[in-house]
């Protein structure tokens, strides 16, 4: 059983020996590259012949009416859901879809859901300490101690998320919005190389959305972000490049502005009609 | 064979031949001369007047000799008038005149002289008595005397029997006569022809006559009787299979009673009532009840027993949603233990209130019995009318869920919860009705549990497990999946019991279930999509 | 080192107090006090109050699982029951020639059957540290690979509640066959002695309590380490939000295994201190009343604390031999209100009405973040 070979593993490599990023190959641009993938849950085509590519330090936004599939795609991405058909790669040496969610996760990719989710019996603190990046199995965790960097780093984070004052309140507690950055937070805890953020601002006021907007884009070019967004004024302040998804594949990508004059987002999102 | 009996079968049998259509009565002196014989004359002379008696041609005569091979022929002591006795429980007995057939009342079985019959005599009537009823003008009683014969045909019958068969109208007579008649040839002459009519019978007699025939030392007629017996094995093997399929469905019927109404408040409600058992357990016990109130008509009772088990079983179904239930919603771990708790006071409830000990309920006189399909075969009627009621209770549920408006509500609540309240359902109401429905449900499964097992405070807790089993391997939420689930694990769990024992067996279908779950997690039918995702 | 951290933690020095205290006391009043005194502590009492001990242990195993990681086993019985067994087959063996058929190496029943040698299972259990590791190994293993098939296929809520159940039931089913070489019906007893102690005297039935005491606070201190480790807060991360914690790179899987494991140990622990000093092990052990009566036992004591799964179990079994003295058809009526009453009315049992707990609880509706600032 893994748990006892990890006990007795000699060939153990302990956390602060480990090099520092994943051995993620980016030396051909691509960090994130999907290619012909389909699903379909009891015959409906939820993802349709996707293909999409992500390149390294890239903000890209994707949108698209309701049941575009992109929480489909997340899904697929992060490895809650397996495509029927299509491969996924990270970088160009790690096929995701062989890969269970820890084992992606742990590979660098970090994602925020749609419904902000916290752990609400664990304070703000501890909710940032279980995201840092660490040697996250079962026998390092037991043993795990908390040292005066990792408390620097956690309250570094907290100073940018605005929750300082919050650290040993429960999260449980907190606001709708509190809850979306202490996610956020949380991603950044885990240090990942591509962030896959959905609908970040809901429930958001005006000012946190600006601050949102400022993070994200301060973290493009170190990382790379994929935001999945319905607030068409956020996307247009941070969009450097734009994925519009209809009915499960990719329908238009570009700008903002050649995303918004093209005549087959025009139909999709005001109607036949229009 | 007895030059006597050979004599007395030739006697009556070509007297029988002549009288078989005239129904005539002998004078009532000579009745009542001819019974007095029976009643006074010792064993070795009650045989000649039996006989006697057989060849009167009187069309009471079957009576007498039908009642005094059971004990029933009698005499009152004061009067000596001859009486037949309807019914010997207890210590009065109900009789008829037996002359007249006038119902006499009841009468102190202490007046009453039995005349009786020893076993090698009673052997005799029952020969006796077959050969009446192959005249007797009902097809189905010469058919049923016509099998009786097979392996008690004597030389004197032997010769008869040819033409008789070529007098017989109905089919099956003839062929029941005829192997009759062939099991006589091969047991007593070892005829070979006679072979290929036993060949596929599967007759108890018939398999005895060829393996006696299998030890003959003439080499053709051990080869003829081996291949003989080859076919019949075949045709046992299939028998066999047939009647585990049998009991496999007859128990997988009892699993879906007890699963459904389980799969209907666990898809919907997403609640775990371990108290379904006792629900049952109640169904069980207004069985009884009705039957303590109705004593004599348990048939009415049962089938009274049907909407009153419903009815008890949901209101008790109600009472636990509306005390505690609705209390845990979206806490399904504490509802478990919740329900428990209901499940062990109800228990309680009905040892204190009852007894601990089990209740007799009383199977109807048309569920009881069997029915014959062939001579290997015969299937016990009251499972066979579990399996029709379980299946009946499974299509009506069915209709409730496709065809009713709170079908279509419940649907909506199970897969959409919140989408559904939004659209003006109002889900509280659903919740009450669907409990009440899967409880009540609970109480049919009891209704008919009482006809086949111990109704007593156990019964629940000996289902409960088994029926949560099938709503997990079915799948939550779908019926067809509950259906096919409990009648797949009954059928598993006969074919396993044969070379495992039945203990052994029921350990093998859990850890069967146990690894089916780590392949299918959510049951043999799913929920899909986001609905499933809850 | 994570089991030292617990030791600094002022809850646990309470507890730890208290027990060693009442040991000392129990010790005390059954030695020195004269027997005629009202406040003698007769060797009945001491043996009773032992058992309490061991279902406390139990209880604390199954609060580790359930109020820590969301796993509502009702199969704990199985594994309490593993472990009085692999201690019955020792005592067993400790008989010798002393039982009824004078057989210096087959146990009675073994001679009643007609059974020729020892099965390969039961060689080894006269060894006392061969029987001990697999007081622990026995349970240890069957939550290994019941868990491990579980928790891969991401078995869990009411459904993993159930097929734990059915678990218990099938061994409860197979413990009842004589083929199966455990005594069947009757299970195993007529003990005689333990580690050369005759079970009989007052002095082994007073060492039995005190280590049962002691067990019971080397286990309490094993799961409050982990429940106060990095890994505690991740297990309670998975029993709230297991996708979440997934996507931050936890094997739940793995977690909830180690967990399951350690708990099943501990409650093998229980149960092989339990059968020495009852005197008797049998399938009933394993029947799914027993293990769903223990869920109810932590219920009421307040889940996710351990120590209101300790004073659960005292408080019920007491109430139990109290009921089942007087009128003993009641039990079941107060067993039964129990469970509604503590599910209904006291969801955080009686440690949430003693101490107001600071935890928040999604049960409760919590105060908005400005309240909790203010």
């Amino acid at each position: 059983m893994s748990i006892f070979q990890e006990l007795t593993n000699r060939d153990r490599v302990f956390e602060f020996l480990a090099p520092a990023q994943s051995p993620v190959d980016v030396r051909h641009g691509p960090i994130l590259y999907l290619e012909d993938v389909s699903v379909s849950f009891d015959g409906f085509k939820a993802i349709n012949n996707l293909n999409l590519t992500i390149d390294d330090g890239e903000l890209r936004c994707i949108i698209g009416p309701n049941g575009a599939g992109k929480t489909t795609m997340m899904d697929i991405i992060t490895g809650k859901t397996r495509p029927d058909t299509g491969s996924v790669w990270f970088g160009s040496r790690h096929n995701l879809l062989t890969k269970s969610e820890p084992d992606i996760a742990s590979l660098g990719v970090g994602r925020k859901f749609q419904k902000p989710t916290v752990f609400e019996a664990l304070t703000v603190f501890e909710n940032l300490e279980l995201a840092m990046a660490a040697d996250k199995r079962v026998f390092p965790t037991l043993t795990a101690q908390m040292k005066p960097e990792y408390r620097d780093r956690i309250d570094e984070v907290l100073a940018l998320i605005g929750l300082k004052e919050l650290r040993q309140a429960f999260a449980g507690i907190l606001s709708h919005g509190q809850k979306q950055w202490l996610e956020i937070g949380m991603l950044l805890m885990q240090k990942p190389r591509l962030l896959l953020v959905d609908e970040p601002v809901a429930g958001m006021t005006e000012q946190e959305m600006e601050r949102t907007a400022e993070l994200l884009t301060s973290l493009a070019g170190k990382q790379s972000v994929v935001v999945v967004e319905h607030d068409m004024g956020f996307v247009r302040s941070i969009a450097r490049k734009v994925t519009v998804l209809h009915q499960g594949s990719v329908l238009a990508e570009g700008s903002m502005d050649q995303v918004s004059s093209h005549p087959d987002v025009i139909k999709v999102y005001l109607g036949e009609e229009a | 064979m007895s030059t006597f009996r050979l004599l007395s079968h030739l006697m009556f049998a070509c007297f029988l031949l002549y009288s078989s259509l005239s129904h005539a009565q002998v004078e009532d002196t000579d009745a009542q001369q001819m019974l007095t014989a029976l009643a006074d004359s010792s064993f070795a002379q009650k045989k000649q007047v039996v006989s006697q008696i057989a060849g009167s041609g009187d069309e009471r005569a079957r009576g007498w000799l039908e009642s005094f091979a059971n004990n029933k022929l009698g005499r009152i002591e004061s009067s000596g008038q001859f009486i037949i006795v309807l019914d010997n429980r207890g210590r009065d007995w109900t009789v008829e005149s037996a002359l007249t057939g006038k119902s006499l009342g009841e009468m102190s079985r202490r007046d009453i002289d039995t005349i009786r019959a020893n076993n090698a005599l009673r052997k005799e009537l029952e020969s006796i008595l077959s050969v009446i009823d192959l005249n007797s003008p009902e097809e189905q009683i010469r058919l049923t005397a016509a099998r009786a014969l097979k392996g008690g045909v004597d030389d004197a019958l032997a010769e008869q029997l040819p033409e008789w068969m070529s007098n017989e109208q109905s089919d099956s007579v003839r062929a029941a006569l005829a192997e009759a008649l062939a099991i006589y040839k091969v047991e007593e002459q070892g005829d070979i022809a006679a072979v290929a009519t036993l060949s596929g019978s599967l007759n108890s007699q018939a398999r005895a006559a060829l393996q006696q025939a299998m030890r003959s030392d003439d080499d053709a007629l051990v080869a003829a009787a081996t291949g003989a017996m080859a076919s019949i094995e075949r045709k046992l093997k299939l028998n066999r299979a047939a009647e585990t399929l049998y009991f496999g469905l007859s128990l997988g019927s009892v699993l879906v009673l007890a699963a459904i109404g389980l799969a209907i408040t666990f898809g919907v409600m997403g609640v775990i009532n371990m108290a379904h058992g006792e629900l049952m357990m109640l169904g069980a016990y207004t069985t009884w009840g009705m039957q303590q109130l109705l004593p004599g008509q348990p048939g009415l009772a049962l089938i009274l027993s049907i909407p009153a088990g419903f009815l008890v079983a949901a209101l008790a179904g109600i009472a636990i949603e509306r005390t505690v239930i609705q209390h845990l919603k979206g806490r399904p771990l504490e509802t478990l233990l919740a329900t428990f708790g209901v499940s062990l006071i109800l228990q309680q409830l009905v040892r204190t209130l009852i007894s601990p000990l089990n209740r007799t309920v009383i199977t109807p006189d048309w569920m009881s019995g069997s029915v014959m399909i062939n001579e290997a075969l015969s299937l016990t009627l009251n499972r066979l009318y579990v399996i029709g009621f379980a299946l009946v209770v499974f299509a009506g549920l069915m209709l409730i869920m496709r065809k009713t408006r709170l079908g279509l509500e419940v649907r909506a609540v199970t897969q959409n919860r919140a989408m559904a309240r939004s659209m003006g359902i109002k889900a509280t109401r659903v919740d009450i009705l669907t409990f009440a429905l899967g409880s009540g449900v609970a109480g049919l499964a009891g209704v008919a549990l009482s006809q086949i097992t111990n109704v007593g405070p156990n019964l629940g807790q000996s289902y409960i497990i088994d029926s949560f089993m099938v709503v997990v391997f079915g799948g939550v939420g779908n019926l067809w999946g509950t259906l096919l689930a409990g009648m797949t694990l009954g059928t598993l769990n006969q074919l396993l019991e044969p070379w495992a024992g039945a203990v052994l067996a029921k350990i093998l279908v859990l850890v069967f279930i146990i690894l089916f779950i780590q392949k299918r997690p959510r049951g043999l039918f799913p929920q899909k999509g986001r609905a499933a995702e809850g | 080192m994570w089991l030292m951290r617990p030791l600094q933690e002022r809850s646990t020095r309470i507890f730890l107090g208290v027990l060693f205290a009442s040991l000392v006391i129990v010790s005390v009043l059954h030695v020195f006090m004269p027997q005629n005194s009202a406040l003698y502590v007769s060797a009945y009492t001491v043996t009773l109050l032992g058992k309490y001990l061991c279902y406390a242990l139990l209880a604390v195993a199954v609060d580790l699982v359930w109020g820590y990681l969301g796993i509502l086993s009702l199969g704990h019985g199985a594994f309490f029951a593993l472990g009085g067994y692999a201690m019955g087959m020792y005592l067993m063996r400790q008989i010798g020639d002393r039982g009824v058929y004078g057989d210096p190496v087959l146990p009675d029943f073994m001679v009643f059957l007609n059974w020729q040698e020892l099965p390969w299972y039961w060689l080894g259990f006269d060894m006392a540290w061969f029987a001990f590791i697999m007081v622990l190994l026995a349970p240890g293993l069957l939550a290994l690979v019941f868990g491990f098939l579980a928790f891969r296929s991401r078995v869990t809520g009411v459904y993993l509640s159930i097929i734990t159940q059915a678990l218990t039931f099938a061994l409860m089913l197979a413990f009842f066959r004589n083929e199966m070489g455990f005594g069947g019906n009757n299970g195993l007893t007529d003990f005689k002695d333990i580690l050369g102690f005759d079970l009989r005297t007052d002095a082994t039935r007073l060492g039995l309590f005190i280590a049962t005491g002691i067990a019971l606070a080397i286990g309490y201190v094993i799961c409050r380490g982990i429940v106060t480790s990095k890994l505690g807060r991740v297990s309670v991360a998975c029993r709230d939000a297991e996708a979440r914690t997934r996507f931050l790179g936890y094997r739940v899987e793995r977690v909830q295994l180690f967990v399951f494991v350690v708990s099943a140990m501990l409650a093998g622990v229980a149960g092989a201190l339990y059968v020495p000093q009852v005197g008797i092990i049998n399938p009933s052990e394993f029947s799914p009343l027993f293990s769903i009566e223990v869920v109810v036992w932590v219920a009421l004591g307040g889940r996710a604390t351990l120590y209101g799964a300790v004073i659960g179990a005292i408080l019920v079994n007491y109430g139990k031999t109290v009921f089942t003295g007087i009128m003993p058809d009641a039990w079941l009526f107060a067993l039964g209100g129990l469970f509604v009453l503590v599910t209904v009315f006291l969801p955080k049992g009686i440690a949430g009405l003693l101490f107001r707990t600071k935890k928040a609880d999604n049960t409760d509706k919590p105060p908005t973040a400005h309240e909790a600032i203010a």
